[in-house]
């Protein structure tokens, strides 16, 4: 039972992290860069639907604001990257990467300025009750997260099996001279992939509000994540998700079985033994180019 | 020169980096045609190539495709003008189906039902790609990711193709076949060739025409079988030797056009 109810509750952390991961890896696959802010777009997403959501601030309702909060992080993501991102072109990956943590730091004050620094909780309709199943008792929270991002994964391979637009994200990231070659826009693909990891975050942020109080620094989950992309295999979009469910699962169990403060270093003490055995990942998409 | 080139490029130059590898280059292409650029490493050929496909941008000159300038548009305006290049190397996608790769090359196009009977024209073409359609583009082999690229190509139904060494790296059989095929596209489907090749043999037996590049410059431009007939192609880039009355071959030898 208890072992039952400590998956469930890892698995539905790990959904959160492996979103956040999906996001890093999106944009990884498409630009090469790193987008250490995933986080905080995490967080940027959970406080507009908050702010739209709660009574004290607009009151309108969470299902009217979460596609709205959605849209919203859509728009920043790809604002950033044709404002922003697309001017570093040609510059080295590490100035990108500082770049990316700068913007962090920048959302973090943005939000702490508008919305203070205190944690806030949402009013989430799906944070209600529990579920009990046969004597083992669920959170509704923990439930709806699982679902969701199954939903979403879900439409995320359908979308990049099926749609002409997914297949041209896919081979704007695997070849990008050849993408040229085909006629596809590449830049404006890459900014739509900045856009739909913005919209991925949004749903991260959702899902993490709902199970508990944000607060300006809840983005620093994203270093959890971006552990979770590396074991996943950074540039694997089901390996980002797998690597998030495990370290979401891990968490807990260690929490319950390992004596006080080993939780915290279980995920990177995993990221450390992936990395010695299996340097690319898990699910890495390794492939040598004949010639 | 009666009627009007489908590609004309008028004094272009182009630089990779700080040097410049096209030092004015002039070449015209009829419909129907198939025009070999023959050339050894290094003489510019590929970024003549990707300046005309809008890679790389020109410093200055013309590229003018129906009568109206293109250089230094966005490639794929230009792919949609219907000018496909058929990069080096192939270049497919290597996570995507074969199928997947296909549909990628008709991404500019909107009319479904025309792209599926094009899918299964160059099905006709390589066989061998509809037999392997749901196979990941990475694990084919080399030459018949070279098929790939050229089918992917022909998705786009262009008006004129710039290969890029398609020989590169295949066995001399597999060379032969798939010059075979692009004979055969040309006659069937009329499609107009751009080829570059350092492999002068196949190529000028393909073309029509030729020019002969070296440095960044045009130094010869003839009809192939002339190319083929010519001294300085027979020794420098066909490889025949002939006894001098020596009885002994002169190290060396200049070309006439330096």
């Amino acid at each position: 039972m208890e072992f039952i109810q400590l998956f469930v509750s890892g698995l539905a952390n790990g959904s959160v992290y492996g979103l956040i991961a999906l996001g890093f890896v999106l944009i990884y696959k498409a630009t090469e860069a790193v987008n250490f802010a995933q986080g905080d777009f995490m967080m940027f997403g959970a406080f507009i639907t908050l702010w739209l959501t709660n009574t004290e601030y607009f009151g309108i309702s969470f299902w009217l604001a979460a596609p709205l909060a959605m849209l919203a992080m859509g728009g920043l993501g790809y604002l950033l990257d044709v404002t922003i991102i697309r001017r570093m072109f040609g510059q080295s990956q590490t100035a990108v990467v500082i770049l990316t943590i700068a913007l962090g730091f920048v959302i973090r004050f943005v939000a702490g300025a508008i919305w203070g620094h205190e944690p806030q909780t949402l009013e989430s309709p799906l944070a209600h009750g529990d579920l009990a199943v046969g004597g083992v008792v669920l959170g509704m929270a923990d439930v709806t997260i699982i679902v969701v991002t199954a939903l979403l994964t879900f439409f995320l391979f359908q979308f990049f099996k099926r749609t002409k637009l997914g297949l041209a994200m896919q081979a704007s990231s695997q070849n990008q001279m050849a993408a040229y070659y085909m006629g596809i826009p590449v830049k404006r693909v890459q900014g739509l992939i900045w856009a739909l990891s913005g919209v991925v975050a949004a749903v991260a942020g959702i899902l993490f509000a709902s199970k508990g109080a944000i607060d300006p620094n809840a983005g620093l989950l994203g270093i959890k994540a971006f552990a979770a992309a590396v074991i996943g295999g950074f540039g694997s979009l089901p390996g980002a998700l797998v690597g998030g469910l495990i370290v979401g699962v891990i968490e807990p169990f260690a929490a319950r079985f390992l004596p006080a403060g080993y939780s915290q270093i279980a995920p990177y003490a995993l990221l450390l033994f992936v990395l010695i055995f299996r340097p690319h990942g898990l699910f890495s998409q390794v492939r040598t180019k004949k010639v | 020169m009666s009627e009007q080139p489908l590609l004309e490029i008028r004094n272009l130059e182009s630089f990779y980096g700080p040097i410049m590898a096209i030092r004015g280059i002039s070449l015209s292409v009829q419909k129907g045609e198939i025009v070999t650029v023959l050339g050894a490493n290094g003489a510019g050929k590929s970024t003549l190539m990707k300046t005309i496909s809008g890679i790389m941008d020109p410093e200055k000159g013309q590229v003018i495709f129906e009568g109206t300038e293109i250089q230094g548009l966005e490639p794929h305006i230009i792919v949609k003008k219907g000018i496909v290049h058929v990069p080096e190397g192939r270049e497919v996608f290597p996570l995507l189906t074969v199928d997947e790769n296909l549909s990628l090359g008709a991404y500019t196009r909107k009319d479904t039902a025309q792209i599926a009977q094009d899918r299964e024209m160059v099905f006709s073409y390589f066989p061998i790609l509809a037999e392997r359609r749901n196979q990941e583009a990475g694990t084919l082999s080399g030459g018949q990711q070279q098929m790939l690229a050229i089918g992917r190509g022909l998705m786009l139904r262009p008006k004129i193709m710039l290969l890029d060494e398609p020989s590169l790296g295949l066995s001399p059989l597999l060379v032969q076949e798939i010059f075979g095929i692009l004979k055969r596209l040309n006659k069937d489907e009329g499609v107009t060739m751009v080829l570059v090749e350092q492999n002068a043999r196949v190529a000028l037996d393909l073309a029509d025409a030729g020019y002969v590049m070296e440095v960044g410059r045009m130094v010869m431009n003839d009809t192939a079988d002339k190319l083929a007939a010519s001294e300085d192609i027979q020794r420098f880039y066909l490889g025949v030797q002939d006894d001098s009355q020596r009885g002994e071959r002169r190290w060396k030898r200049r070309k006439t056009w330096r």
